[in-house]
C-alpha cells in the first residue's frame, strides 16, 4: 500500500467520525430553519403571478395603512404596525432597563431581596401568552388594579384595551411588568462579577456613592448593558402572544405590530408574498440589532 | 449612624414594596381565581363576602370546548420529546465547535448565532408547506421536529461554551489511550456536563411549553390544541369570564413556574450564560 495513503487513512477515519457529531444538528438547521428562511426571502421577492419584482411587495406593505398610518399622526391611533413596533422599543427599553438596573442595585444589600427578585422575576417565567391576559386583567374596568388605582386620583376607571388612544399604550406599561426581571437578573449577575476592592478603594479615597455609580459600577457593566438592550430590543420586535391574546391588534389595528400584522396575511387572508415581506422585514430589522451586538462583543473579548 | 440606619430602613421598605407591587396582579388573579364571579365583579380586593371555591378551576379543567385536562396533557407530549432531541443533538453538535478543526467552523458558529435572533415569522409560511407536503401538518411529531430545529441554536451556543470551559487534558489523555471521539464524549465529557445541560433542560422545556406561535400555525384539530392555544379560546367575545380565564391562566403557568421554584438556580444560569458570552 502506498505509505502516504496508509498515514492519511486514520486521519480521514478521524474526519469522518468528527462530522458526524455536526451532521445530525445541521441537517435539522438546514431543513427546518435556513431552507425556510430562504424560501420566505424568495416568495418575498415573488408576486402571486409568479413573476419577479424584487421591491413589489416591499413598497406595497410599508405603503399600507396597517404598516404605517401617516394619518395617524393627526388623528391618533392607530398609526400602523412598523410605528407600534417603534414606540414599544421607544418606551419600553429605557423603562425595563433603568428600572432593572436599579433594582439590582438596591435588591443587592436588602435582607429578603432574593424573594423579591423572584417575584419581579415571574413576569419572564410565565408564558407570554398568559402574561398577555394578565395584562387585560390588570387594565380592565372592573377587575382591574390600574383602573382602580388610579381612580384614588380621581381619573374615570375605562378599559383601556378597548380604546384605541389606550389600549397600546396600556400593553407597553404592561409589559414594563413582565420584562423588567430580564435586565434586573442580567444586572444582579454582572454586580456580583465587580471586585469589592474597587469599592473599597474609591470609598477611602472619599467618592460619593452617586459618584462610585457611574464612574465604577456602570462603566464595568457595558457589557451586560450591551446584551440587555439588544435582547430587549429583539423581543420588542417579535412581540405577538401579548398582542394576540390581549386585543388581536385592535380596536381597529390599534395595538396592531409587525409579527401579528405578518400572520394575518399569510394565514388569515391567505397572502404568503406579503406576509413573506413583512417577515423578512422584521428579520433585516432584528440583524440590525443582533450584528453590532456579536461584532462589540467578540472585540471585548 | 443615626443617619446610615435611617437610609437602610428607607432602601428595605423601598425594595419590599416594589416586590408587593410586582406581585398584586398575580395575586389578583390568585384571588378571581378562588372565589364566586358574583363577589369579584367589582374588583377582587372586594372582602365583603369571601367564600373560596374551587369551581372555577374545576370549570377550566374540563371546560366543554377547550379542557385543559387534554390541553396540558397535549402540551407535555411535546414539551417533553421537543426538549430531549434537541439537546442531544445540540450538545453533541456544541462539543465538534468546542473541540474539533474543520473548514468554515467560525462562519458556520456566526451563522447559528445569528440564527438566535431569527423571528420565528421568517419560517412560518415554509414550514406550514413543508409540513403539509410531509403529511405532518396537525401531527405532533411535526411540531416537535420544527420546535427540536428551532432550539438547537441556542442549546448548541450554550453547550459549545460550557465545553470550552471544561480543562482539555482529560480528554487529550483519553485520546492517547486510543478512546475515539464518541467515548471521550459520552463517557468522559456529558457527566461533567450535567448541570449545563439541566439549565438547558430547564429553559427549553419553559419555552416549547410557553410557545404559541408554532403551535398556532401547525395545529388545529380542537381536540389536538395546546395548552396555550385554548387559553385565548376561553375568552369570549362579548363577556369576559374573568373567574374561568384566572383559573386557566394559573393552571397553564402552573407548570412554568413551580419549576423556576425548584430549579431556579440552573434557570438563572441558564439564561444568563445564553444571555451573556
Amino acid at each position: 500500500m502506498n505509505p502516504r495513503l496508509t498515514k492519511r487513512l486514520p486521519r480521514l477515519k478521524e474526519r469522518l467520525s468528527q462530522s458526524l457529531f455536526l451532521i445530525p444538528a445541521l441537517a435539522l438547521l438546514a431543513t427546518f430553519v435556513i431552507y425556510p428562511v430562504v424560501y420566505t426571502v424568495w416568495l418575498s421577492f415573488h408576486s402571486p403571478s409568479g413573476g419577479f419584482s424584487p421591491l413589489a411587495n416591499y413598497a406595497d406593505v410599508l405603503s399600507r395603512r396597517e404598516i404605517i398610518n401617516p394619518r395617524g399622526f393627526s388623528q391618533g391611533f392607530p398609526l400602523g404596525a412598523l410605528l407600534h413596533n417603534f414606540l414599544w422599543v421607544l418606551i419600553h427599553l429605557p423603562l425595563t432597563t433603568f428600572l432593572g438596573l436599579v433594582l439590582a442595585v438596591i435588591l443587592r444589600n436588602v435582607k429578603g431581596g432574593s424573594v423579591v427578585k423572584s417575584a419581579i422575576f415571574l413576569g419572564m417565567v410565565i408564558p407570554m401568552i398568559v402574561g398577555g391576559l394578565i395584562l387585560r386583567f390588570m387594565f380592565d374596568k372592573y377587575t382591574g388594579v390600574v383602573p382602580a388605582f388610579l381612580g384614588l386620583f380621581g381619573i374615570p376607571p375605562k378599559s383601556w384595551m378597548v380604546y384605541p388612544d389606550t389600549a397600546l399604550l396600556a400593553l407597553i406599561f404592561g409589559s414594563v411588568w413582565l420584562w423588567t426581571g430580564f435586565s434586573m437578573v442580567l444586572y444582579s449577575a454582572g454586580l456580583g462579577t465587580i471586585p469589592r476592592d474597587y469599592y473599597e478603594a474609591a470609598m477611602i479615597d472619599g467618592a460619593s456613592p452617586v459618584r462610585i455609580f457611574f464612574s465604577i459600577t456602570l462603566p464595568l457593566l457595558r457589557p451586560i448593558t450591551i446584551v440587555v438592550v439588544t435582547m430587549t430590543i429583539l423581543w420588542e420586535l417579535k412581540i405577538f402572544d401579548i398582542v394576540y391574546v390581549a386585543t388581536m391588534g385592535g380596536p381597529g389595528g390599534a395595538s396592531n405590530v409587525l409579527a401579528l400584522q405578518m400572520y394575518f396575511y399569510a394565514f388569515r387572508q391567505l397572502d404568503p408574498y406579503r406576509g413573506s415581506a413583512v417577515a423578512t422585514f422584521l428579520m433585516l430589522l432584528t440583524l440590525l440589532v443582533v450584528i453590532p451586538m456579536i461584532r462589540t462583543l467578540r472585540e471585548a473579548r | 449612624m443615626g443617619r446610615k440606619l435611617l437610609s437602610t430602613v428607607l432602601i428595605h421598605l423601598l425594595a419590599w414594596s416594589v416586590g408587593l407591587v410586582w406581585i398584586v396582579p398575580l395575586f389578583g388573579l390568585f384571588m378571581t381565581s378562588i372565589r364566586p364571579y358574583g363577589e369579584v365583579i367589582y374588583g377582587w380586593w372586594n372582602f365583603s363576602e369571601f367564600n373560596p371555591t374551587f369551581e372555577n378551576f374545576v370549570r377550566a379543567w374540563t371546560h366543554p370546548t377547550a379542557a385543559l385536562s387534554a390541553g396540558m396533557r397535549n402540551s407535555l407530549a411535546i414539551a417533553i420529546p421537543a426538549t430531549v432531541v434537541p439537546i442531544l443533538v445540540a450538545s453533541i453538535a456544541g462539543y465538534g465547535f468546542a473541540r474539533f478543526k474543520f473548514p468554515i467552523k467560525n462562519y458556520l458558529f456566526i451563522t447559528i448565532v445569528i440564527l438566535m435572533a431569527l423571528p420565528q415569522q421568517m419560517i412560518a409560511v415554509p414550514i406550514f408547506r413543508l409540513m403539509k407536503e410531509l403529511g405532518l401538518l396537525d401531527r405532533y411529531l411535526g411540531l416537535i421536529i420544527v420546535h427540536s430545529a428551532w432550539g438547537i441554536p441556542w442549546i448548541l451556543f450554550f453547550m459549545r461554551n460550557y465545553f470550552t470551559t471544561l480543562p482539555i487534558e482529560i480528554e487529550e489523555s483519553a485520546k492517547v489511550d486510543g478512546a475515539s471521539d464518541l467515548v471521550i464524549f459520552l463517557r468522559i465529557v456529558l457527566p461533567m456536563c450535567i448541570p449545563a445541560l439541566v439549565s438547558a433542560a430547564v429553559l427549553q422545556f419553559m419555552w416549547v411549553w410557553s410557545d404559541f406561535f408554532l403551535a398556532l400555525i401547525l395545529i388545529y384539530s380542537p381536540d389536538k390544541l395546546l395548552a396555550t392555544q385554548r387559553l385565548p379560546l376561553m375568552k369570549g367575545v362579548y363577556f369576559v369570564d374573568w373567574g374561568l380565564l384566572s383559573a386557566a391562566a394559573i393552571l397553564v403557568m402552573a407548570v412554568p413556574v413551580l419549576i423556576f421554584a425548584f430549579l431556579q438556580r440552573y434557570y438563572i444560569k441558564g439564561m444568563v450564560g445564553w444571555a451573556m458570552k
